[in-house]
Formats: structure tokens, C-alpha cells, sequence
């Protein structure tokens, strides 16, 4: 298996490190870490990810604003995204999904159930 | 003439020689016609026997069958026996490895936690990673680190997520199950989520450097998706107890000291500036 490029887009450092820590799991994976969406969108335009997990609460620019920007724009609409969030109600979850979010986690995150769900984006 | 009586003699005694002679073949003729009857008998008896015999070999093949059969079924019930011995391990196989899986997350988990705390000495940063564990990893909604002044024994909330720092209130030396948890040094949890109130948290965690304790975090609803705690939130609690309190307590004081520092600089500056008398 070749390399797998993750972006992951999380302003809290700790849930960085979490979620980085159980992607180096996946084989082949590279990561690459932004604190909010702007930061996202800039790394996005400079090299090709694979799979993209994106909190929704974040500074300057959230996670379902950069979910729409992406899924508009046609060299990156393809990406698959990944939304791990706190925001557990239903009406959330429809939200991410509504605007084109490939799936969506609740926080506290197991690492077992996230690398399942990025296993089968990543097969894809 | 009496050569002729001699001669007639004889041949009278060779005639009675050869018909004893004859007499003699005949039986021995006689016998052996019985001895062949006798064997001719023997024969029909053998061939019957045989006939029979090869009647009974169905049988015998059948048995045989039946023997190899019974063999073979005990075999095939010993391997099915060993086979679903060897799945039953399969399966406690799988069983562990999911749990030694589960343990390498927790403890990766924990680890991210632990070193997260230690990576500054900035007290508001440490704060901010101890808040960022409680949500993102035990899963709460409304909680509060308070601390306690060491004079005075109350706790007072000094970072809180969805509560007003300064809603909260100032609790006093062994009150209620907050100030009874900074107290005894025991960590508290409730059996069922309380009403919410101030009055009411579902746990309390002493923060602990040895057996002194220097503040509590007060968790008092979960998040909508968190149900229940489960063992790791468990060690989470203990692993917070003991290191989000060294790195709270060194954060405080390497704060405190770089504020003399200032202090300090500024007063020798004063001095070193004020003319001679």
C-alpha cells in the first residue's frame, strides 16, 4: 500500500495528538495537522489528502463551513471528510451529512470505531 | 497219465492261485470303489460347506462395513470435538486480542493525555489541556476545576466549560460532597446524572500530589452521546488526579515565581536607578 495523506483539522492540541496518534496506525499514513479552517483550505490547496477528519467547533472558521467550501470546490469535492464532534444530537449529525460530510463521530472517540471508519474510506 | 494228473494239478493250483489272486483285486477294487464313494461324499460335503460359507461372506463384508463405519464415525465425532475445541480457542483468541487492542488505545490515549500536560509550564495552558481532556476524552458537558487556597481551605473554580466561572461558588473546607471529596482525598461518583445543581456533581476528582490535595475537578452532566463511564474513564480520573495535579501545581508556581521575578528585577532596577545620597 502506498502512502495515505490524512488531514486533520482540530484547534484543541490534545485531540490532535489523539487523533494523529491512532491514524500512525493506518499503514503508509502521513498526517498533517490544522487548527481551524482557514489553516485547512490552505494546506488543501498545497498538496492532494486522501481523507480529511474535521471538528465542527473551532476559531475563525468551523468545521461545517469548511465542509462546504470543500464539497464546492471541483479539484477537492472528492475528498472524503470525516466530522468528529461533541455535538452528539441527531439534528447535528444530519447537518454534516446534509453538506457533504462522508461520515460523522461523536467525541469521546474510540480508536477502534474511528480507524474502522477511516479503513473503509481509505480501502475506497 | 499221472504226469497229466500232475499237470492238471497244477494248473488247478494256479487257477485257485489266480482266482484267490483275483478274489483279493476284487476287494481291494471293492474298497477302493467305497474310499471313492467315501471321498465323492467328503466332496459334496466341502462344496456344500464352501456354498455356504459363501452365503455367510455378505455378512462378514458387512460387518466388516459396519466396523469400518463406527471406526470412522468415532473419528469424525473425535476431530469435531477437537474442532470446536480449536474454534473455542479461536474465539478466546479473538476475544483477548480485542481486549490487549483496547488496552494499547486506552493506553495511547493516556499517554497523549499525560504528555499533553507536561508539554508547558504555562498555568492557563495547562488548565486548557485539562478541560480539553475531560471533554474530548471522558466525554462531560458542564464541569469545573476548582482549586484551594491553601489559608483559607475553600475551592474556587478557576476554569470551567459550559458553566460561568463565576456562577460558581466558593466552597467551604469539607462541604457537601465537593468540599468532602477535597477533604478525605476520595474521589466521589454519583449513581445516577444529579439535577444539575452546583450542589449536586455526578464526580469528584481530587487533584493529588501524594497525599496532599491542591484542588478538585467537579463534573456535573455528561455529554448527550455519553451514557455511562466506562474503565477507561476510570483510569482517565486517575491518571488526571495525579498528573493534571503536578503540572497544575508547578504551573502555578513557575507563574508565581516568574511574577517575583519581575517583582524583583523591577525593585533592583529602582534601586540601581535612585541617585546616591
Amino acid at each position: 500500500m502506498s502512502e495515505v495523506k490524512f488531514l486533520v483539522v482540530e484547534d484543541s492540541p490534545t485531540m490532535r495528538q489523539l487523533i494523529s496518534f491512532a491514524l500512525k496506525r493506518v499503514h503508509g499514513a502521513k498526517i498533517i495537522e490544522a487548527s481551524d479552517g482557514i489553516d485547512a483550505l490552505k494546506k488543501i490547496s498545497a498538496e492532494k489528502f486522501d481523507l480529511i477528519l474535521t471538528d465542527i467547533n473551532m476559531p475563525i472558521m468551523d468545521g461545517l463551513k469548511l465542509v462546504s467550501l470543500i464539497r464546492g470546490d471541483d479539484q477537492h469535492k472528492e475528498i472524503p471528510i470525516i466530522i468528529i464532534t461533541t455535538e452528539g444530537a441527531e439534528e447535528d449529525r444530519r447537518k454534516g451529512i446534509a453538506l457533504g460530510a462522508n461520515a460523522y463521530l461523536s467525541k469521546p472517540i474510540q480508536t477502534a470505531e474511528l480507524l474502522k471508519l477511516v479503513n473503509q474510506y481509505v480501502k475506497k | 497219465m499221472d504226469s497229466n494228473r500232475e499237470g492238471f494239478k497244477n494248473i488247478k493250483g494256479k487257477a485257485e492261485e489266480f482266482l484267490q489272486i483275483f478274489r483279493k483285486g476284487e476287494e481291494f477294487t471293492q474298497e477302493l470303489l467305497k474310499d471313492n464313494e467315501k471321498l465323492r461324499f467328503k466332496i459334496v460335503q466341502l462344496e456344500e460347506e464352501h456354498r455356504q460359507q459363501q452365503k455367510d461372506d455378505p455378512e462378514g463384508v458387512l460387518k466388516s462395513l459396519e466396523d469400518k463405519v463406527a471406526y470412522l464415525s468415532e473419528e469424525n465425532r473425535h476431530l469435531m470435538e477437537r474442532y470446536r475445541e480449536v474454534e473455542l480457542e479461536n474465539k478466546n483468541f479473538a476475544e483477548k486480542y480485542l481486549e490487549v487492542e483496547q488496552e494499547n488505545n486506552n493506553l495511547a490515549n493516556l499517554y497523549v493525555a499525560s504528555y499533553q500536560l507536561h508539554s508547558t509550564l504555562d498555568f492557563g495552558e495547562v488548565l486548557k489541556t485539562v478541560l480539553e481532556i475531560i471533554m474530548n476524552l471522558v466525554g462531560a458537558e458542564r464541569f469545573a476545576i476548582m482549586l484551594l487556597d491553601e489559608k483559607t481551605r475553600e475551592l474556587t473554580a478557576v476554569a470551567t466549560e459550559g458553566i460561568a466561572a463565576e456562577d460558581m461558588p466558593v466552597i467551604g473546607p469539607g462541604s457537601g460532597k465537593i468540599g468532602e471529596s477535597a477533604r478525605t482525598g476520595e474521589a466521589f461518583f454519583a449513581e445516577s446524572q444529579g439535577g444539575g445543581g452546583f450542589d449536586q456533581p455526578i464526580v469528584c476528582i481530587p487533584l493529588k500530589i501524594k497525599e496532599h490535595v491542591i484542588g478538585v475537578i467537579v463534573i456535573y452532566t455528561l455529554l448527550v452521546q455519553k451514557k455511562n463511564f466506562t474503565n477507561v474513564d476510570y483510569e482517565l480520573f486517575s491518571m488526571l488526579a495525579g498528573h493534571a495535579a503536578t503540572a497544575i501545581f508547578s504551573a502555578r508556581l513557575y507563574s508565581q515565581s516568574e511574577r517575583k521575578l519581575v517583582t524583583i528585577q523591577s525593585f533592583l532596577d529602582l534601586i540601581k536607578d535612585k541617585p546616591s545620597a
